[in-house]
């Protein structure tokens, strides 16, 4: 027979104002099973919980119900309580009578049979609830972070920092990202590549990250504490330890046409080679779609060349499996394409803007590889038709950005700035030019933005048009912009030399592949998902996962660093202790009457169940079960409502818990 | 015990109480009784948000808590109206919302296919309420409880099903 206690909390006046705690206490008592029912003041004060824990020391309380607010509330409060008389936690309930009654009602009478009905139902699931005890996970403590742009790059510093290791993954040849490739960075105008590359050679220094570039995650199981995951080496042709970067290769390789996509089409590479100057690691690959070695066999230049004997045309993709405790996923973006050609169905046709038909309608970061003194013009800017100095330049905002009907329907974020120093750099680089900017709304919020707009319209003259461009065409060798000026509610014609676009951000191209393999969620624009958009806005609903920079949402330099440095800071968090606690409310199979009929495998949305064979000694199998993962099951409990046999159970509310509380409300 | 609280819901209140009024002079006996299934990420909340929030709303629901709405066996609504209950809810995530990615779709996928069982079977099916709540919608939870139970006031006691038991 069960020894349940009942504790009626008044709460003040805010539950005994509405209802008559003393009988729904009165009423409690007569309950089978209950041995103790009383009604205080404040139940969640210090007097309140002593008395609480009085009351298991004297009566052998085997479950606690506390009537009170919810249990979002104190539930906690309550369990800790219990837990210094060693009952277990989960031996302590509370009833809403709060904001689930005294709050909601205006009829005592009423609220008084329905606190009285609560009450009943958390009594009578208590007697059927069980001792749980949390689950102990050991904890691997080597990080894995995927994506080597800045938001990467920072989070791998920083956990290596903490004393960890770190695996970092890059599918590029070099680590550095798209920060790499821009010019200088608003709104302080400090050079990208001068503030970005002490980075990126830290972590080539730092003997605690293990770098992988020009490689992929393929495959990633387990759950927190312990991932195992697979990484693909692509086939680098190019043996990292023998080559010393000397250049001899790609300075020799005929094939050099190919267009760089570090520069954004503007400018040309070879086959073999690094995609900027200072790469890390500094080793070229061979790119073997391009290179005549692998297209007609000829050629092998590289390999005459190399003194160091570093190029290896037969080398393989090799797969390196690694176990990590946590994953950092920092994916960054890509550019929405504003030609014809979209990589996404739902784009299909934005052509907008021309931008396919005139070589001088360029993206914003084309227009960053321009001004950069490493880009293809060394920091001139020249127009890419004829490389002439363009006299004016139309920079046009929102391009794909908060647009529903045809484009992206968030705001990009980061344009607005980029744009205003697009149209600032510009402007100290052709002193006689004419920026023009064409705007929807100025959004500038962060430290020193919105002087820095205010710089480029009052110091640097950039001439600020609201409104959109309806039109461009082009005429003789100029482009002519017709749009809207909504404040002088006039047409304006503007002939150009050349348009930048401020293109949206999107995630990078491969992100939902990426969610998939690693298993944690998307939102409606491909962006990954935090766990919580304000409390937790750096982890994913998948524990040990958490996310850095632009792969959560458009992000500039300062928040991408910080939004790492804070994935970092977490993932040390999870790798403070050796083995880590999970609230035990989790799936359990009951193998003797499971049927594997693989309905539980099929709706667990956390891949947290799998196959088991059961074999007798001899090592015949017997039969096939479900089994749960422990470190993966999250507890929702799809899975106990999906198996027909009724063979798993979710710990706390297991069927007849469930059917315990439902009986209660019957019988009043 | 004090009066009910003066300065909030003196709209609502005054609604409440003639229709409460009026119901408890027609039928004094009866009152609908409704049980409702809830996850507890979302329209546990947004119960919890009326509350702190003072939306007034009928008494005449008891909630049961569950992790998700995917934790929702159908034999849960059976066993609640063989309880004697008149009518149930149904409430969780919005789709898309599930604190667990994707429970809810499961719980709406076997909803419709038991709807249209007890459909087949004859079952009133006005009296099992199908509707998703988050945690910010305190006000929708108050108005879905308060049709319930109009609802059910309209159709009253579940006498079939108890007769069947009989």
């Amino acid at each position: 027979m069960s020894r349940v206690g009942v504790f009626v909390c008044h709460c003040g006046e805010n539950i005994a104002r509405m209802v008559d705690v003393a009988k729904v206490a009165e009423e409690s008592a007569k309950l089978p099973g209950v041995v103790l029912s009383v009604d205080y003041k404040y139940v969640c004060s210090d007097p309140g919980q002593n008395m609480i824990k009085e009351a298991i020391r004297e009566h052998k309380l085997d479950g606690v119900v506390v009537a009170a607010c919810s249990p979002q509330m104190h539930e906690p409060t309550f369990r800790a309580a219990v837990v210094q008389e060693k009952l277990n936690p989960y031996l302590c309930e509370m009833a809403n009578v709060r904001e689930h009654c005294s709050w909601v009602h205006l009829d005592p009478e009423q609220a008084t049979q329905k606190a009285i009905d609560l009450v009943r139902v958390m009594v009578e699931k208590v007697k059927k609830n069980q001792e749980l005890f949390p689950i102990k996970v050991p904890v691997t403590k080597r990080a894995l972070v995927i994506g080597g742009g800045i938001a990467g790059t920072q989070a791998a510093l920083d956990i290596a920092s903490g004393g960890h290791e770190v695996i970092l993954v890059e599918r590029e040849p070099s680590i550095g990202g798209n920060m790499a490739r821009l010019s200088e960075t608003f709104p302080t105008l400090d050079c990208s590549q001068c503030i970005l590359t002490p980075r990126m050679v830290e972590v080539a220094r730092q003997p605690r990250i293990t770098l992988y570039t020009y490689a992929e995650v393929d495959q990633v199981d387990g759950f927190v504490g312990n991932f195992k995951v697979k990484i693909r080496q692509k086939a680098k042709s190019v043996v990292a330890d023998l080559c010393n970067g000397c250049g001899d290769c790609w300075n020799k390789c005929p094939q050099k046409k190919i267009l760089s996509e570090f520069d954004a089409g503007l400018g040309r590479r070879t086959a073999i080679y690094v995609p900027f100057p200072q790469a890390v690691p500094n080793t070229p690959v061979i790119d073997r779609d391009t290179c005549l070695k692998f297209l007609k066999d000829k050629c092998g230049v590289c390999e005459k060349v190399c003194t160091r004997n570093a190029i290896d045309y037969t080398m393989q993709d090799e797969i390196i499996e690694v176990e990590v405790g946590a994953i950092v996923v920092a994916t960054g973006y890509d550019l929405f394409s504003v030609g014809r050609e979209q990589p996404n169905e739902r784009w299909k046709g934005y052509g907008e803007y021309n931008y396919d038909a005139y070589p001088d309608i360029i993206n914003g970061l084309q227009f960053e590889r321009l001004l950069s003194a490493s880009g293809p013009t060394q920091g001139e800017v020249r127009r890419p038709s004829d490389g002439k100095e363009p006299k004016s330049v139309v920079f046009i905002a929102c391009v794909g950005s908060r647009d529903p009907e045809k484009g992206l329907e968030y705001c990009s974020k980061i344009c607005c700035m980029y744009t205003a120093k697009h149209a600032m750099l510009y402007k100290h680089k052709v002193h006689d030019g004419q920026p023009y900017v064409f705007y929807m709304d100025i959004r500038a919020g962060g430290k020193n933005y919105e002087e820095f707009v205010r710089r480029a319209i009052e110091d640097d003259g950039v001439l600020y048009i609201r409104g959109r461009v309806s039109k461009i065409y082009q005429d003789g060798d100029q482009l002519v912009v017709v749009g809207a000026d909504t404040l002088s509610d006039s047409q304006v014609e503007i002939r150009a030399d050349m348009v930048v676009l401020a293109t949206a951000m999107v995630p990078h191209r491969d992100a939902y592949e990426l969610a998939q393999k690693v298993g944690m969620a998307c939102g409606a624009e491909g962006f990954y998902s935090e766990a919580h958009p304000k409390l937790r806005p750096v982890e994913t609903n998948t524990a040990g996962i958490y996310l850095a920079g632009a792969c959560q949402a458009p992000k500039d330099i300062p928040d991408a660093v910080a939004q790492a440095s804070a994935a970092a800071s977490k993932v040390q968090v999870l790798f403070s202790s050796d083995e880590l606690e999970r609230e035990p409310i989790i799936a359990e199979v009951n193998e003797a009457t499971c049927v594997h009929c693989r309905n539980c495998i099929r709706v667990c949305p956390y891949s947290a169940i799998t196959d088991k064979e059961i074999r007798d000694k001899q090592g015949n199998l017997i039969k096939m079960v479900a089994e749960v993962n422990k470190g993966l099951c999250m507890g929702c409990g799809t899975c106990v409502a999906a198996c027909p046999s009724k063979s798993i159970q979710l710990a706390g509310f297991n069927d007849e818990q469930v059917f315990a509380e439902i009986t209660a409300l019957g019988s009043g | 015990m004090s009066d009910a609280p003066p300065g909030y819901g003196a709209k609502e209140m005054s609604n409440e109480v003639k229709t409460d009024e009026t119901l408890a002079a027609t039928e004094k006996e009866w009152q609908p009784r409704i049980i409702a299934f809830v996850c507890n990420w979302c329209t546990y909340a947004g119960a919890d948000l009326a509350g702190t929030s003072r939306i007034v709303y009928e008494p005449h629901v008891r909630i049961i808590r569950l992790p998700c709405s995917g934790r929702i066996d159908v034999s849960f609504i059976i066993k609640a109206f063989e309880q004697g209950a008149d009518g149930v809810i149904v409430s969780g995530c919005h789709p898309g919302d599930c604190h667990y990615t994707e429970g809810n779709y499961h719980a709406r996928r076997r909803f419709a296919g038991f709807r249209d069982l007890l459909e087949f079977c004859g079952f009133d099916m006005s009296r099992v309420i199908f509707s998703w709540v988050s945690a910010a919608e305190g006000i929708k939870w108050a108005n879905l409880v308060n049709e319930a139970v109009a609802k059910i006031r309209e159709v009253g006691p579940f006498k079939e099903f108890q007769k069947l038991l009989a």
